[in-house]
C-alpha cells in the first residue's frame, strides 16, 4: 500500500492532469446544455497545458531567463538551472488554439441561441426534427 | 448516458495513466525530456541570438514558423466571429436621453434620428445611469494598462513577455473602455475597419518579415540574414528580428481580442451590449 | 530555386492575409488576389515533385535551423504527389467556384477568401512538415477554418454542425497533442525522423505505446473512420458549396496521408506489424467502415448526404489497405488518396452545378435532369462509374491493387466488402440516373411535355472545370500504372 502511495506522491503531477482531463471529457459527453460543453471544452484542453507545463519543470531550478548578472561575468550556461523553455513554448502555442476555439465557439453558441431560443441539446434535437 | 460516459471516462483516464507509469519522476533534470533538445536551447540560445529570455527565443525563432501560424489561428478566430455573427441591418428603434433634464426619448420610427452632441446622448435598451466611479478610475486606469502593455511587447526578449501577452493586455484595455462606458464609445473610438486592417497587418508584418527574408536571399525567417539593413547590429541582429515579429503579433492579438468581444457582446449589431 | 518548399505554404498563406486586408480598402481585388497565391503554390509543387523526381527527398530547414533544433520541411515522392494534388484541387476550384460562392455566401465573400486560402494553408502546411508539433498548429488552423466554413453555410443547421464538429475535433486534436507530448517524454525530440532513430529498440516501453495509440486515435478521429464518422455529414452537407468542393476530396485524403507518414516515418512497420501486430484488428474495423458507409448511403434522401456516407465508406478502403501490412495494400491506399480526391472532386463539381441551379438536391428535386443540365450529368455519370469501379476509370485500379493485397494477406472479409460496396455505389448511383433520366421534370406538365426540354445549364467556367476533372478520371486510369512505377513503388522501397 504505502509502495502505491509513494509512487502516486512522486508522479502526483500526472495524476492530476489526468483527472482535471477526465472531468472535462465527462462534460464534453454526458452535459446537456451547449455552453456546459464549451466550458467542458476549455478544461479538457487545460489539463493537457498542464501536463506539457508540468513535463517541463526540473527540481532547483529557475525560471529560463538570463539575468544581466550572468552574462556580465561571462558565466557558463548550464541545463540544470534553468527549466525547460520548450514546453512552456508549445504551450504557449496550444493556449492561443484554445482560446480561439473558445471564442469560436460562444460566437457560434451566440447564433444558435438566436436562431432557436435554446442551447438545451434535446430541445435542439427535438426542433429539428419538428422541420 | 451518464453512466456510459462514467465508464468511457474512466477507461480513457486509466489508459492515459498508464502511459505515465515509465515515465521519469517529477522534476527530474535527467528525464531524455529535459535533455536532448531543450538542453541545446538553455545553453546555446544566448550565445546564438542574444536573447536573455529562452522562452521567447524558442517562440520566435528556433519555433519561429510554429508562432507565424499560432498568429494565423488567432486571426481566423476572428474573422471566423466577424463572418459568422456582423449584422449590418440597423437598429429599428433608438433610445436618446435628454443630458440636461435626463428625459429618456424613444425613437419607434427608423428614419427618423437626434443629432449627438452636448443636448443627447446614445442610451442603451438596458440603460443605467452612468457611474461616475467607474468611469473616472477607468479612465484614469486605461493609458497605464496601455503602456504597460507596450512594455510587455517591447521587454518580450528580456522579461517575461511577448506578442500575446502585450496584446492581449492592450485588447483588455480597450474592452475596459467599453464596459465602463458603452459599446459605442469604442466602435465610435476604434472603427471596425482599423480593427480589420490591424488584424491583417499584424500577422502580415510576421509573415512579411520571413518573405523579407527569402528575398535577402536567406531561408524563411531565417533574421540572420536581415543584418545589411541594419549596419552596426549585426550581433543582435536575431534579437531584434524577434523584436519586429512580437510587436506584429501584438497587434494582430490586439485588434482580434477587441473584434471577438464587439462581435460576441452585441451579436454582431455594434450597437449595445454589455 | 530552392525556396519553392518554403513558397507551397507561404504563398497561400501570405496572400490570403493581403485579401484580409484589401477587404477594408478595395473589395475587387481580394478574388484576383487569392488566386494568384494558389496558382503560384499549385506551380511551386509541381517543380518540387519534378525535383523529387530527379534527384530524391528535399529537405528545407525553417529559420536556417537545423533539425532537431528548428523546423525542418521534408519532402519525398509521397509528399510530392499529395502537395501537387492539393494544391491544384484548391486552384481549379476557386476558379470553378467563383459565381456559386458569389450567390450562396454574398457580401461576405471577399473576407471568405482569405479563410478559404487559410484552410489551404493548413492542409498543404501538414502535408510538407517534418515536425511533429508543427503538424499540430497546422492542423489547428485546417480545423478552425472548418468551422469557420462549415458554420457559413446552411443558415439555420450550419452553426449547430459547425459546434459538433468543433467538439469533436477538439477531442481528436487533442488526442494527438498528447500523443505528441508522451513521444517527447521519451525521446526528448519533436522531429519526427529524430523521434524515429531515437524510439528504435524500445519494443516494449508503454510510454510508446500509449503515444502511438493516441496519435492513431486522434487522426481517426479528425478522418471520420467509422465509428467517429457522426460529425462529417453533417458538417460537410450544410457547408457551402465552395468549401464542400474542396474540403470532401482533400480534407479525409490529408488525415489519410498524416496516418501513413506516422506509420512509415515515425513508428514504422516493425513496431506496428510485428511487435504489436495490430494488422488483423484494424482491417476488421475497415471492413465495418466501409459496409456500414454504404449502408447507412443506401438511406439517405438528400444527394449531398449520400455523397458525404460514400466519402466514410472510402476511407474504410484506405485504411484498410494501408494496415494491410503488405506492399500491394499500401501501393491501392496511396493510388486511392489520389483517385478518391479526383473521383469525389468530379462528383461535387457536379453536384455544385445542379445546386447552382436548382438549389435543393434532395433525390426527388433531381427529375428530368439529363435534359436539364446534359453536360453536368456526364460529369456525374463518368464520376459515379469510377466510384463504382468501372475499368476505365482510375477507381478500378486502387480497388484493384486493395483487393490484390487482401488477398495476398488472406483477409477475404475485407475483399468481400469492397465488392460489395461497390455493388452498394452501383445501386445508389443507378437510382439517382434512373430518376435524372426517366422522370420528368415537374414543371413542364401543361404544355411542354411534347417538346424538347429547356437546357438550363451551369456557368461555363464551372462546366469546363468540371468536364476536365472528369476526363482526368480516365487519363488517371491509363497512366495509373506509371503512377504506381514512378512515385509510389519508388517511395515504398
Amino acid at each position: 500500500m504505502s509502495d502505491v502511495l509513494s509512487l502516486i506522491i512522486a508522479k502526483y503531477n500526472y495524476w492530476l492532469y489526468v483527472i482535471l482531463m477526465m472531468i472535462g471529457l465527462y462534460g464534453m459527453i454526458a452535459k446537456n446544455n451547449l455552453i456546459k460543453k464549451v466550458v467542458g471544452m476549455n478544461i479538457f484542453q487545460t489539463a493537457i497545458i498542464l501536463f506539457y507545463v508540468s513535463i517541463g519543470y526540473k527540481t532547483n531550478a529557475g525560471i529560463p531567463i538570463i539575468t544581466t548578472a550572468d552574462t556580465a561575468h561571462g558565466v557558463v550556461v548550464k541545463a540544470a538551472d534553468y527549466i525547460n523553455p520548450l514546453t512552456s513554448c508549445l504551450m504557449l502555442t496550444a493556449i492561443v488554439v484554445s482560446v480561439a476555439t473558445f471564442g469560436y465557439a460562444m460566437a457560434l453558441a451566440v447564433r444558435i441561441y438566436q436562431r432557436y431560443q435554446t442551447l438545451e441539446e434535446d430541445e435542439l434535437r427535438m426542433r429539428l426534427s419538428e422541420e | 448516458m451518464r453512466i456510459l460516459a462514467f465508464i468511457v471516462v474512466c477507461l480513457t483516464g486509466a489508459f492515459l495513466l498508464y502511459g505515465t507509469s515509465e515515465f521519469p519522476d517529477w522534476g527530474d533534470p535527467n528525464s531524455p525530456a529535459s535533455l536532448h533538445v531543450a538542453a541545446y536551447y538553455i545553453e546555446k540560445t544566448y550565445e546564438e541570438t542574444h536573447a536573455p529570455n529562452f522562452v521567447t527565443a524558442v517562440v520566435t525563432d528556433y519555433r519561429g514558423f510554429d508562432t507565424m501560424f499560432e498568429t494565423a489561428v488567432i486571426f481566423t478566430a476572428g474573422i471566423g466571429c466577424f463572418l459568422l455573427l456582423r449584422d449590418f441591418r440597423g437598429k429599428k428603434e433608438h433610445y436618446y436621453h435628454h443630458i440636461p433634464t435626463g428625459v429618456i426619448l424613444h425613437i419607434k420610427d427608423e428614419k427618423k434620428s437626434l443629432t449627438i452632441g452636448k443636448e443627447f446622448g446614445y442610451m442603451d435598451k438596458e440603460w443605467v445611469p452612468p457611474d461616475l466611479i467607474n468611469k473616472t478610475v477607468c479612465r484614469i486606469l486605461i493609458p497605464f494598462i496601455q503602456i504597460y502593455a507596450l512594455y510587455v511587447v517591447a521587454h518580450g526578449d528580456y522579461s517575461p513577455g511577448g506578442g500575446f501577452q502585450g496584446g492581449v493586455i492592450f485588447g483588455s484595455s480597450l474592452i475596459l473602455l467599453a464596459i465602463s462606458y458603452d459599446l459605442k464609445t469604442l466602435v465610435k473610438r476604434v472603427s471596425e475597419r482599423l480593427l480589420g486592417i490591424f488584424a491583417a497587418l499584424g500577422v502580415l508584418i510576421y509573415a512579411g518579415t520571413g518573405v523579407l527574408c527569402l528575398v535577402m536571399g536567406g531561408n524563411f525567417l531565417d533574421y540572420g540574414v536581415l543584418a545589411p539593413l541594419f549596419p552596426g547590429m549585426a550581433d543582435h541582429i536575431r534579437a531584434l528580428g524577434m523584436l519586429v515579429v512580437e510587436i506584429g503579433v501584438g497587434i494582430a492579438v490586439m485588434a482580434v481580442m477587441t473584434i471577438i468581444y464587439i462581435n460576441i457582446v452585441s451579436e454582431g449589431r455594434h450597437d449595445e451590449g454589455l | 530555386m530552392e525556396n519553392y518548399p518554403a513558397l507551397i505554404v507561404v504563398a497561400p498563406f501570405v496572400t490570403g492575409l493581403l485579401a484580409g486586408l484589401f477587404v477594408w480598402i478595395e473589395k475587387r481585388l481580394s478574388y484576383p488576389i487569392v488566386l494568384a497565391g494558389l496558382f503560384i503554390s499549385s506551380f511551386s509543387a509541381v517543380q518540387v515533385l519534378i525535383r523529387v523526381m530527379e534527384s530524391g527527398p528535399i529537405q528545407y530547414k525553417m529559420g536556417g535551423w537545423s533539425p532537431p533544433i528548428g523546423i525542418e520541411y521534408r519532402i519525398d515522392l509521397l509528399n510530392a504527389m499529395v502537395l501537387c494534388l492539393v494544391s491544384g484541387i484548391a486552384f481549379l476550384n476557386l476558379i470553378a467556384s467563383y459565381r456559386s460562392a458569389e450567390k450562396e455566401i454574398g457580401d461576405r465573400v471577399s473576407s471568405y477568401y482569405t479563410v478559404y486560402n487559410l484552410f489551404l494553408t493548413g492542409l498543404l502546411g501538414v502535408t510538407i512538415t517534418g515536425d511533429l508539433f508543427n503538424l499540430y498548429v497546422l492542423i489547428e488552423i485546417t480545423s478552425l477554418t472548418s468551422y469557420a466554413q462549415v458554420a457559413m453555410g446552411d443558415r439555420d443547421r450550419g452553426p449547430l454542425a459547425s459546434l459538433n464538429y468543433i467538439f469533436i475535433g477538439v477531442i481528436g486534436a487533442s488526442f494527438y497533442l498528447l500523443g505528441v507530448g508522451y513521444l517527447y517524454m521519451y525521446t526528448g525530440s519533436l522531429n519526427m525522423a529524430d523521434v524515429a532513430v531515437l524510439i528504435k529498440g524500445s519494443q516494449g516501453s508503454s510510454t510508446v505505446l500509449v503515444a502511438f495509440i493516441l496519435c492513431i486515435l486522434g487522426i481517426w478521429i479528425k478522418m471520420a473512420l467509422f465509428p467517429f464518422h457522426v460529425w462529417l455529414p453533417n458538417a460537410y452537407t450544410y457547408s457551402p458549396v465552395i468549401f464542400a468542393r474542396v474540403v470532401a476530396p482533400l480534407m479525409t485524403k490529408v488525415m489519410v496521408y498524416i496516418m501513413l507518414r506516422l506509420m512509415i516515418t515515425v513508428f514504422g512497420y516493425d513496431y506496428i506489424f510485428n511487435t504489436l501486430n495490430l494488422s488483423d484488428a484494424v482491417v476488421w474495423l475497415a471492413t465495418i467502415a466501409v459496409l456500414a458507409g454504404g449502408v447507412m448511403a443506401l438511406a439517405q434522401k438528400n444527394l449531398k448526404k449520400m455523397l458525404t456516407y460514400i466519402i466514410v465508406s472510402e476511407i474504410g478502403y484506405m485504411v484498410g489497405g494501408a494496415w494491410m501490412g503488405n506492399q500491394l495494400g499500401m501501393t491501392g491506399a496511396i493510388l486511392h488518396i489520389l483517385n478518391d480526391a479526383l473521383m469525389t472532386f468530379a462528383l461535387f463539381l457536379a453536384v455544385g452545378n445542379m445546386v447552382y441551379r436548382i438549389d435543393r438536391v434532395d433525390i426527388t428535386d433531381l427529375k428530368g435532369l439529363f435534359g436539364k443540365m446534359p453536360w453536368t450529368m456526364a460529369g456525374f455519370v463518368l464520376a459515379a462509374f469510377s466510384i463504382v469501379g468501372v475499368p476505365p476509370t482510375c477507381g478500378f485500379f486502387s480497388k484493384w491493387y486493395l483487393i490484390l493485397g487482401a488477398m495476398e494477406k488472406g483477409a477475404y472479409h475485407f475483399a468481400a466488402a469492397l465488392i460489395i460496396s461497390s455493388l452498394i455505389c452501383a445501386v445508389l448511383f443507378f437510382k439517382v440516373f434512373e430518376i435524372c433520366f426517366f422522370e420528368s421534370g415537374s414543371h413542364g406538365h401543361d404544355h411542354s411535355s411534347h417538346g424538347p426540354v429547356a437546357i438550363e445549364e451551369a456557368p461555363v467556367s464551372m462546366l469546363i472545370i468540371s468536364g476536365l476533372v472528369s476526363l482526368s478520371l480516365i487519363v488517371a486510369g491509363f497512366y495509373s500504372g506509371a503512377i504506381v512505377n514512378t512515385i509510389i513503388l519508388p517511395f515504398l522501397k
